[in-house]
């Protein structure tokens, strides 16, 4: 029999349901392999007793014949996402020892469906990251290695820790978030799938906010299969969200019926980037000739402004966090430096609490909200914004859906980049239109370069469209077979 | 658009980061940096264009005037930080004296 810890979350729910094994083995075989994935250390809180517990209350549903659509799974939670009285820190020091007093609402639905918690994962500081550089917790490593050279490599981010956890086989599947790329950078490093939902799709209530117009909630996952039936528990009206878009959920794992003949599929001639590693072009290029042997046509099209998405966003995305990241002052929860005055216990706070990246981003955020630079930055941002948005309505004039690398590299070694913000930013050239346009986007693992790291290609929808997405990342999946495993898996050395 | 020390200093006093003279020095050249990279934008013209603040096309859900939570004054409390003891068994969060 397959290894527990091997399987999707589709395969592990019909095991149980068949009664081939039991809610608490597998959470036990999960218990083990959230252990020995120590050294990569992706897992900031281990929950073993809640998993042992959920999933005892799993096989007694099983038992009666009430099993719930996720019922019994184990999950790895980003811990971005709060979650009742078990530590979310959003990878920062100034929350430390924090235990949210609620649950957020998309892990909320997940358990409502059965799911069980293994514990929350690391990420970049309040999401502020690629590489998982700036955890205050210390750098995840990506459970691959380069052929021929031990280095640790970086697991993308800034939800790194979910797709290492995942990747090796730590979790069977994990929440991440999204505001440049988050869920689709790390998941192409790490050889997962990951979807970043519609804006909207998925409530972002209980969620630490980074920057709110451009958050969303997704799955990480090994399979587009499990991603659809993950998103189906996650997304939904939220009365508490109100950008949380009451539309109809359709029956997200019923689009993948493996058809896209007569689709036509956007190839956006701006994303053949100047200096692109040739590797990436010839995978593009093989998930072009993928989608044409399955019947679609693929149509170029043009994302005119896409050059101009990445400082857009380094205006947008600042300014927003510095703003949502004024709440931690010391006062109510979280750290607190002591100073003679309430000025000084706030300088002194959030100085100690907030580290390198986040703090130059909350200043970016603040100098260009400040008076007399207001229209030149935030205004001028918002109105490319607006343009960008309008290039992707123009390209779907043209086709269904898009297809694009998800990242311009595969991982890098820990430490390179560092020193270069805007080099670190550009890993996000690809994933960060999606986010101001607030479209859905997935990541589909589609080969491995030539020294033997995961490559993802991206599938881009209409809003609301992620049926269509799941559709052609389905076909996607189905063409490139990738089944190469990581370096690392967790317990097992290869 | 080269900053200054000195804006960094004003710009950090309006984030309520306390930032050192060695750190400002830093960060001014970092910032300043990241500025000129953005400021590619204004190669853009954008005459004429409404700024987009939000993607969401919905208009924001309007809902009654009436409490819908509350009465959980010690889970609010709960996560006050620890040297807080006195003003936590109180009821209440105590900051340094504002008012002289």
């Amino acid at each position: 029999m397959t290894a527990l810890t091997e399987l999707g979350l589709a395969e592990a729910r019909d095991g149980l349901l068949a009664k081939k094994f039991s809610a608490r083995e597998l959470a036990e075989a999960h218990v083990k392999a959230v252990e020995a994935a120590r050294p990569l250390n992706a897992y900031l809180v281990e929950t073993p007793e809640k998993a042992r517990t959920m999933a005892a209350a799993s096989d007694e549903r099983i038992a009666r014949g009430e099993a719930r659509a996720l019922e019994g799974l184990p999950l790895a939670i980003k811990d971005l996402f709060c979650t009742e009285d078990v530590q979310t820190t959003a990878g920062s020091k100034i929350l430390k020892g924090f235990k949210p007093p609620y649950e957020s609402t998309v892990t909320a639905n997940l358990w409502r469906d059965g799911a069980v918690m293994l514990g929350k994962v690391n990420m970049d500081e309040f999401a502020m990251g690629s590489s998982n550089a700036t955890c205050a917790h210390g750098h995840v490593e990506n459970p691959w290695r380069r052929r021929g050279d031990n280095r640790p490599l970086v697991p993308g981010g800034s939800s790194g820790g979910s797709a290492a956890a995942v990747a090796a086989r730590a979790a069977l599947a994990a929440t991440g978030t999204d505001t440049g790329g988050s869920i689709r950078q790390p998941a192409s490093f790490c050889g997962i799938v990951g979807l970043k939902p519609t804006y909207g799709r998925c409530s972002r209530w209980g969620i630490v906010a980074f920057a709110s117009s451009l958050d969303q909630a997704g799955p990480m996952t090994r399979s587009v299969k499990d991603a659809a039936l993950m998103l189906q528990s996650m997304a939904g009206h939220d009365p508490k969200d109100s950008t949380s878009a009451n539309v109809p959920v359709p029956d997200f794992a019923q689009a993948l019926t493996g058809d896209i003949r007569g689709m036509k599929i956007g190839i956006p001639r701006e994303y053949r980037l100047e200096g692109m590693p040739a590797e990436i072009e010839a995978l593009w290029q093989r998930g072009i000739d993928w989608i044409k042997a399955a019947g679609a046509s693929p149509v170029e099209v043009s994302l005119k402004l896409t050059k101009y998405a990445l400082p857009v966003y380094y205006i947008i995305a600042p300014a927003e966090a510095s703003s949502n990241l004024a709440r931690y002052d010391g006062v109510r929860f979280g750290m607190r430096v002591n100073g003679e005055t309430l000025d000084d216990m706030y300088e002194a706070t959030r100085a100690e609490g907030f580290g390198p990246e986040v703090r130059r981003r909350i200043l970016i955020g603040t100098y260009v909200l400040s008076a007399g630079y207001y229209d030149a930055y935030y205004l001028k941002a918002q109105k490319v914004r607006a343009l960008i948005a309008k290039d992707f309505d123009d390209a779907f004039q043209h086709c269904d859906a898009l297809l694009t690398p998800t990242a311009p590299s595969a991982a890098f070694a820990i430490g390179d980049k560092a020193d270069d913000p805007i080099a670190m930013y550009l890993n996000d050239v690809f994933t960060v239109t999606v986010n101001l346009a607030g479209l859905p986007g997935l990541s589909v693992p589609a080969g491995l370069s030539s020294d033997g790291l995961p490559l993802g290609l991206q599938v881009i929808g209409r809003a609301f469209d992620e049926e269509t997405v799941l559709r052609v990342g389905g076909v996607i999946e189905q063409a490139a077979q990738f089944t190469a495993k990581p370096e690392f898996i967790a317990g097992v050395a290869r | 658009m080269a900053l200054d020390k000195a804006t960094v200093a004003r710009i950090a006093a309006l984030a309520r980061i306390r930032v050192t003279e060695e750190e400002q020095t830093r960060l001014a050249g970092e910032l300043s940096q990241i500025l000129t990279w953005i400021e590619q934008l204004g190669e853009v013209d954008t005459s004429g264009i409404e700024p987009m603040a939000s993607v969401t096309h919905l208009k924001l859900p309007m809902r009654d005037d009436k409490v819908t939570d509350g009465g959980i004054r010690d889970k609010l409390l709960a996560n006050m930080p620890s040297d807080n003891a006195a003003a936590k068994a109180r009821g209440f969060f105590a900051v340094p004296k504002v008012v002289e």
